[in-house]
């Protein structure tokens, strides 16, 4: 009597972890847009408006904070095009798994660019006149 | 451990006979949509990102010039817009399939489902309007205009 169906694409392991990946940055991403369109919004209130909100951003916790934000895009960009080899590559069911580890590897490889530019702006003295 | 293997879909083997004749392709277009939404998305995003946070002075350099710069130039105001109605659109309807899959009682689903619509129709409405009636150099302002504006 079988109890654990093996081979199933989607329990355990790979397939399912990334789903749940998926799911949880595609909400956060949402509702993280909800709010720039607010904010960026303020441009037609008035310059001071906008720049003093934005200004508000500039500080080492949100600077984190967009660092966390560009990692749950970037996975769930990457993972999204993995998806859709799934669904339209003949091979790509077979390959799901290995698809996530290119997805994850891809991940590393753009985020940590990423991070040591971002964090050495974020983490640098305000120049200029702004 | 022995591996069953699945027939991947439409091979031939498989035959679906869900929703026969229910008559709406909606679900069937909405699932198309975020996949092709998601390959533009893709672009679109890295473009934005790239240009705002990492390009010349990273994200220290946004201010109201900033934007006013970018918005002066009707490329960015069409990437923008583009961005917009897409990633509200796959956003919403990625959503709406999450509330669909949680939300057991129906009047909990159409509940949320409504505030759901009435947010992003107004983000929608409201982040369209900012960009076609943006005036890059607004009278009075003093601050921040980019450099472009004539001298107050
Ligand atoms: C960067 C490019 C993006 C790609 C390639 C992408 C791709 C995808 C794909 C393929 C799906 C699966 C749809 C399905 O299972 O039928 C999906 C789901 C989703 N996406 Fe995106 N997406 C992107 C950007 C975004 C953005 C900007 C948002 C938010 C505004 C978002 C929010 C969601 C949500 C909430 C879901 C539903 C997740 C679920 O059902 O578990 N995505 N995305």
């Amino acid at each position: 009597m079988p109890t654990k169906p093996a081979g199933t694409l989607y329990r355990g392991r790979e397939g399912q972890w990334s789903w749940v990946g998926h799911r949880i940055t595609g909400v956060v991403i949402f509702f993280f847009l909800l709010v720039h369109v607010l904010d960026t919004s303020l441009v037609r209130v008035s310059p001071e408006a906008y720049t003093a909100v934005i200004g508000a951003y500039k500080n080492p916790l949100m600077g984190l904070g967009e660092a966390g934000l560009v990692a749950a895009i970037v996975f769930h960009a990457y993972n999204g095009l993995r998806i859709i080899a799934v669904d339209f590559w003949k091979n790509g069911p077979k390959y799901q798994r290995q698809l996530l580890w290119g997805v994850l590897g891809l991940w590393v490889i753009t985020m940590v660019p990423f991070l040591i530019r971002h964090l050495s702006i974020v983490f640098s003295p305000i120049t200029g006149g702004h | 451990m022995a591996t069953t293997t699945i027939p991947s879909p439409r091979s031939g083997k498989v035959k679906y006979s869900r929703n026969r004749g229910s008559g709406s392709s909606f679900e069937m277009l909405a699932w198309l949509f975020m996949r092709l939404s998601g390959v533009v998305l893709v672009v679109l995003i890295f473009g934005h990102l790239f240009v705002n946070l990492m390009a010349g002075d990273g994200i220290h350099a946004i201010d109201f010039g900033f934007v006013a710069g970018k918005w002066a130039s009707p490329f960015w105001q069409v990437w923008d817009l583009a961005m917009l109605w897409l990633a509200m659109l796959h956003g919403t309807n990625g959503v709406r399939t999450i509330i669909n899959d949680y939300a057991e009682r129906n009047g909990t689903r159409l509940t949320l489902k409504t505030v759901l619509y009435i947010a992003s129709f107004v983000i929608l409405v409201l982040g369209t309007l900012v960009i076609f009636t943006f005036d890059p150099c607004p009278a009075g302002a003093v601050t921040d205009l980019p450099s472009f504006c004539p001298a107050p």
